[in-house]
């Protein structure tokens, strides 16, 4: 007889409070955007499971050490989608929540893009498109010749993957046998402007990454289980950096948001923000 | 005349000791091992030495990350590519982010002559010092490209070493102490003061010479640091008389509007700058370069003279105004 999977309860226990967590970063992301006026709404809450899945179950952190030699590295490429990042971190203990109302107000830490000088918690100053991932690379190449133990990675968003760079980044990383890399694709489907298929297509997506030596998996990016037991389980293959493509919805969590293309960079007004928060008001899905 | 130097050497040779020192030097190079004289260094420090094939973004990225990591990267690869082709990522990874990195332009200006304006790299001090947080530092001669590699490894912020291939002089003492943001003055003069960086400060010192002939007494400072510039240094020349800039670099943006941008606001002087004036450069050796566009030791001398005579001819005509 064996006693009931200890790790298995700790995996479930965590794997609530991730949902939990996603959910405050959801409800606190359209407050901060639409109190900024200004923001990425439909992406901040596609990536809120993403986030909330590495802060909560994965990443080897310490808040109050936020430059510790020895934490794993998160790089937020899609920078543009600072109110989710800012959320997670403060849910995560990096500074006070209470500093969210400052989003983007005057001489804020809390710029529209992340600051690694001013906001604990923020590995590298991303914004223009395409940036993470290079960093990632170097960080991840950087533990290797340390011999250290940490782990990186990486989230991107999709259209941004129709950057150059990360490309060279990706055959770099594969040269270089960096199995303690993970970029996750947040794949939304949709960039500003339109569907990525229809702008500049991205598929065979998996395919494209597994010719540039990545071992891939492809998940539901909304579930969490699914989620963290993956990102806990990198790399896939050793020798090789691991790519999470996680199938997502822009905007997901509210329904007038899911899957419309005008969330990309719209603020919700006043009665919007009201439905919103009465929909991510109800029992958390686990 | 004196022995030529490749700065190369000293650079190359400069960052195998300090490595051999220190485990956190590390090499970033896009397939320019060769051209960045980094044989060495492979050979000693093979698993130091990150080749990240010609993609100058995501070299420069890598080398934020490497930062990132605890280490100290140098980044080498052609001046043109390095700055021109990453200048978003220099930008915002290395100077917005203060990553510690140290980016080593090789082969800047004109030194690529032949190859053509693709190659050539004269424009990297106007984007580069235009950029906050990042140190601009353009090494004269060995001793001070030996010394500017210890500085910048000691630094901790981005840095970015503006370095050539071209042969040239000796110009400072083993001795000498060369500190970030603080020009070095090569030659002291009452009529005029040359100030030049990199190659062009061994022209400006042989200029100088000429000129004892005109009855000119020139100085000559060395403005290796563009950023922070040495005000001081400036202020003091543009006190003493009028000043002659000359850089291997296009006039617009790069040392001579530096210069040009303190002596507007804090001592006006009459000024000239030398350099490439706002044009992609014909076919040409950089020794042809050098003559077609006035940078030899003889240009130097006549621009100085005509300089020093519009002082005097300026202040006769408002002597006769009144």
């Amino acid at each position: 007889m064996r006693p009931p999977n200890s790790l298995q309860t700790e995996l479930r226990t965590g794997i609530a409070a991730a949902a939990r967590l996603a959910r405050t970063v959801r409800r606190n992301s359209l407050q901060m955007v639409h109190a900024a006026r200004l923001g990425h709404p439909g992406g901040d809450l596609s990536a809120a499971d993403i986030l909330a899945a590495l802060f909560s179950g994965v990443l080897r952190i310490d808040p109050l050490n936020p430059r510790l030699p020895d934490r794993d590295r998160f790089i937020m490429s899609k920078g543009h989608c600072s109110a989710a990042l800012y959320a997670t971190l403060a849910e995560a203990g990096f500074f006070p929540r209470e500093r969210l109302a400052e989003y983007m107000k005057p001489l804020s830490m809390l710029n529209g893009h992340p600051d690694r000088n001013k906001v604990p918690g923020v590995e590298a100053n991303t914004g223009p498109l395409g940036h993470g991932l290079p960093i990632g690379v170097g960080a991840a190449k950087a533990a290797k010749i340390t011999g250290a133990a940490w782990k990186t990675f990486v989230l991107t968003g999709d259209g941004e993957l129709q950057e150059g760079s990360n490309w060279e980044a990706a055959m770099a990383a594969a040269q270089f046998r960096l199995d303690n890399l993970t970029v996750i694709v947040d794949r939304n489907r949709l960039q500003q402007g339109d569907e990525t298929e229809r702008t500049v297509g991205l598929e065979p997506l998996a395919e494209r990454w597994r010719s540039f030596g990545w071992a891939v998996v492809e998940l539901d990016g909304h579930d969490m289980m699914a989620l963290v037991e993956t990102l806990r389980g990198v790399p896939f293959q050793a020798g090789q950096p691991s790519c999470v493509i996680a199938h997502t919805h822009k905007g997901h969590g509210v329904s007038f948001m899911e899957d419309r293309v005008e969330w990309h960079h719209r603020v919700p007004t006043e009665p919007e923000l009201a439905a919103a928060l009465v929909e991510l008001d109800g029992p958390v899905n686990e | 005349m004196s022995n030529l130097y490749d700065c190369r050497k000293a650079f190359s040779e400069t960052l195998v000791a300090l490595a051999a020192a220190d485990p956190r030097i590390v090499v970033v190079a896009s397939d320019s091992i060769g051209s960045s004289n980094l044989r060495e260094f492979e050979k000693r420090f093979p698993e130091r030495l990150v080749n990240v094939g010609i993609a100058e973004q995501n070299m420069v990225g890598v080398g934020a990350g490497l930062a990132n990591g605890g280490l100290i990267p140098f980044v080498c690869g052609a001046s043109c590519f390095l700055t021109g082709r990453a200048l978003e990522q220099v930008k915002v990874d290395l100077g917005y982010s203060r990553y510690n990195v140290k980016l080593c332009g090789m082969s800047s200006g004109v030194a690529y002559g032949e190859l053509g304006p693709t190659h050539h790299s004269i424009e990297d001090l106007a984007w580069t010092r235009a950029i906050a947080n990042l140190t601009v530092i353009v090494p004269a001669d060995p001793v001070e490209t030996a010394a500017a590699v210890r500085a910048a490894a000691a630094y901790d912020g981005p840095v970015f070493l503006r370095l050539s291939r071209m042969p040239v002089p000796a110009l400072h003492p083993e001795s000498y102490e060369f500190k970030i943001g603080r020009a070095a003055r090569l030659r002291d003069g009452s009529n005029i003061t040359l100030i030049a960086n990199g190659t062009m400060v061994c022209r400006a010192m042989e200029a100088a010479s000429l000129l004892e002939a005109d009855g000119i007494q020139a100085a000559v400072v060395n403005m290796s640091s563009v950023r922070p510039l040495d005000r001081s240094a400036i202020v003091e020349a543009a006190a003493a008389g009028p000043i002659l800039t000359i850089e291997e670099h296009t006039v617009v943006g790069g040392l001579g509007s530096a210069v040009a941008e303190v002596v507007v606001t804090s001592q006006p002087v009459r000024m000239r700058m030398l350099g490439i004036p706002g044009e992609f450069a014909p076919t040409g050796s950089p020794a042809f370069l050098f003559e077609h566009f006035g940078l030899t030791p003889e240009h130097i001398r006549q621009a100085a003279v005509e300089l020093v005579k519009e002082g005097v001819c300026g202040a006769h005509e408002a002597h006769l105004g009144n």
